[in-house]
């Protein structure tokens, strides 16, 4: 075995000393952290309050060598906005206390251990800071003194908890706090000063949807309803409400949509977000397993091309989620019942589609009759009979003819069955 | 200067001479299905990765039946095709007696401000075998966008506009004029690769499944 430990304790951390912004504190970035790290391993635990630990070397076939899996968890972790110190040992306590105080350090064999750990000063060695203290003032000032002063009297003097420390550092077998994926995603986003309008917000929600996108990745599921909650002072909290057809967890997808619904409450209502706001909080609950679309092996289309399903959520997300749909026929003679709309992300149905009237129907329908206007007509083909519906109350008797008006344009007409003189009524063009 | 009069024949038999063979066009993997059309085109079909602007004097003279085949060709090797504010309903039975596959025959509602955004993002994406749009006002801006959307995309994109903006100039690569009549004609006003015919064509009759 062999664990990493990602470390952003309080230590000598230089990121801090440069005074880096950091957005995630306390719990919320272990959390973090750790949801992000079960993607590279199955083992991670939570068990030490400022650091995670994951076991990597079933994860070093995949991700690996070492230096390659390092460089990669840097990068997200730059991505995400935490600074660690990153340290790898044979057992996880041995890596929590090298990470609290070297950054980059791996050490792989269990001989080279024992020496590494033997320069560690007593005071970073994660021991109690009385306890520490005592060491120090007894001039043990590093582990190697401690390991090779006598044992008896050291559990005498310390307690049982200090021998149990030093003998787990060398390995001695430990029970971790095993960290379980929730089945939900909600943190948090404090503002350190109140903001007005949407335009600041898009910095600390890149933010939170990367931290979602995060956690998707690590329990390999989708999103597929997520809201968006803006606290205010003194005000109940804004909620915005983003819905996608089909689970997702794209990170620059989710913040693009995230991203248009929060703009389109900027500027839809007039002063739509009610307060200043405080702080942005991310909640999602519909968690669905994640299924990639499988792209076909030799894609004709340019490389950067965007998915139909991605760009149906775009669409969706400035147009209305009723504005993308497909069409379908239906079994009905009347041209009116003649269709239904289909919903966009629906399956293909496997029936079969009703058979094709014989004669011809045109490919614009008007929503509503009127009647045709123009300077005389020739009639072309019809009448053909339509009566059906009386049993539905939808009751329409009509012969439909198709005919040629003066300016050449073919027209679906009706009359009302039996009133030859009544004005014919435009229903279609066959454009 | 001494010359030589020299039998053209007698060159060519003795091979002094090359004849230039005819270039065979190479064949356009985007065909109208309209032959008369076709063979009009410079390019022997719809421009690719472009523009085509539909300009129509009226509703319901055969602008939709010069672009049928080709959704239909789309639809069934299951390319998307998206309809960006149409004017009417696409009426299913009609569609299908033209043998478009409607399962790939998206229809996507935009509020006329809207309806040249979404055009574009359609034609940006990619992903679509053609984008039939009815923006109800576009400008030579707004077209030029579109097309530079089409050329990016590499998507054929089809912009029905009425006929008084034939006078406007236009980026689109190719521009036909459906004018009204019995019967309805249709002129090439401008095309990329070529002059424009000068002569037009009568609009494709109804497909004979259609009547």
């Amino acid at each position: 075995m062999l664990w990493a430990c990602l470390c952003r304790s309080a230590g000598p951390c230089p990121a801090d000393a440069a005074g880096e912004s950091r957005p995630w504190v306390g719990s919320a970035a272990r959390e973090l952290l750790a949801a992000w790290a079960y993607r590279y391993s199955s083992q991670v635990g939570i068990g030490y309050d400022d650091a995670v630990v994951l076991e990597i070397e079933a994860s070093l076939r995949l991700f690996g060598p070492w230096p390659a899996f390092e460089r990669r968890l840097r990068a997200d972790l730059e991505a995400l906005g935490i600074a660690c110190r990153i340290a790898v040992a044979p057992n996880p306590r041995a890596a929590w206390v090298l990470a609290g105080v070297h950054d980059g350090l791996a050490i792989v064999h269990e001989a080279r251990l024992e020496t590494a750990l033997s320069r560690i000063p007593v005071a970073h060695a994660r021991l109690e800071p009385k306890q520490a203290q005592a060491l120090q003032a007894m001039g043990l000032r590093r582990l190697g003194q401690l390991f090779a002063a006598p044992r008896d009297a050291l559990g005498k003097r310390f307690g049982p908890a200090l021998l149990q420390h030093l003998d787990r550092l060398r390995g001695a077998p430990e029970a971790l706090q095993a960290y379980a994926p929730p089945d939900r995603f909600d943190l948090r986003f404090e503002l350190e000063w109140d903001v007005d309008g949407t335009q600041p917000l898009l910095f600390p929600l890149r933010r939170l949807v990367n931290a979602l996108a995060a956690f998707l990745a690590g329990r390999d599921g989708g999103v597929q309803r997520f809201v968006l909650r803006l606290e205010h002072d003194g005000h109940p909290d804004t909620e915005v409400v983003v819905g996608m057809l089909a689970a997702e967890r794209d990170p620059a997808l989710l913040f693009e949509l995230a991203r248009s619904r929060l703009e389109r409450l900027g500027d839809g209502a007039r002063r739509a977000v009610p307060a200043p706001v405080r702080g942005l909080r991310l909640v999602a609950d519909e968690l669905p397993p994640f299924v990639p679309a499988a792209p076909a092996l030799f894609e004709a289309r340019p490389a950067q091309s965007l998915p139909w399903p991605a760009l149906r959520e775009r669409l969706r997300a400035r147009l209305g989620g009723e504005a993308v749909y497909r069409l379908a026929a239906h079994d009905d003679h009347r041209p009116e019942r003649a269709w239904r709309r289909v919903d966009a992300a629906a399956a293909p149905t496997r029936r079969a589609p009703p058979a094709t009237p014989a004669a011809p129907r045109p490919a614009w329908l008007l929503h509503q009759p009127v009647p045709l206007r123009s300077r005389g007509f020739a009639t072309l083909a019809g009448p053909e009979r339509i009566e059906s519906g009386w049993w539905d109350g939808g009751d329409l008797r009509r012969d439909y003819y198709l005919v040629e008006t003066g300016e050449g344009q073919r027209a679906w007409v009706f009359r009302p069955t039996g009133d030859a003189d009544a004005p014919p009524m435009l229903h279609g063009w066959f454009a | 200067m001494a010359a030589q009069v020299l039998s053209l024949d007698a060159m060519l038999a003795e091979r002094r001479l090359w004849r230039g063979q005819p270039v065979a066009r190479p064949r356009n993997a985007n065909p109208t299905g309209h032959a008369a059309l076709d063979a009009l085109l410079p390019e022997g079909g719809w421009p690719e990765a472009a523009l085509t602007e539909l300009l129509c004097a009226a509703d319901g003279l055969g602008e939709l039946r010069l672009v049928l085949p080709t959704l239909a060709r789309l639809t069934q090797a299951a390319q998307p095709v998206a309809l960006v504010a149409p004017p009417y309903l696409p009426f299913p039975d009609g569609w299908r007696q033209a043998g478009v596959d409607l399962a790939h025959l998206h229809v996507v509602e935009a509020a006329p401000r809207d309806a040249l955004w979404a055009a574009e993002q359609c034609l940006r994406a990619g992903c679509l075998g053609a984008v039939l749009a009815w923006p109800r006002a576009a400008d030579d801006r707004a077209l030029r966008r579109l097309q530079v959307a089409a050329d990016g995309g590499r998507t054929p994109g089809f912009v029905f506009r009425a006929l008084r903006e034939a006078a406007n100039p236009s980026p689109a690569a190719l521009r036909i004029a459906v004018e009204g009549g019995t019967p309805p004609r249709l002129r090439v006003l401008k095309c990329r690769g070529g002059n424009p015919p000068a002569r037009a064509l009568p609009v494709p009759a109804l497909a004979p499944a259609a009547g």
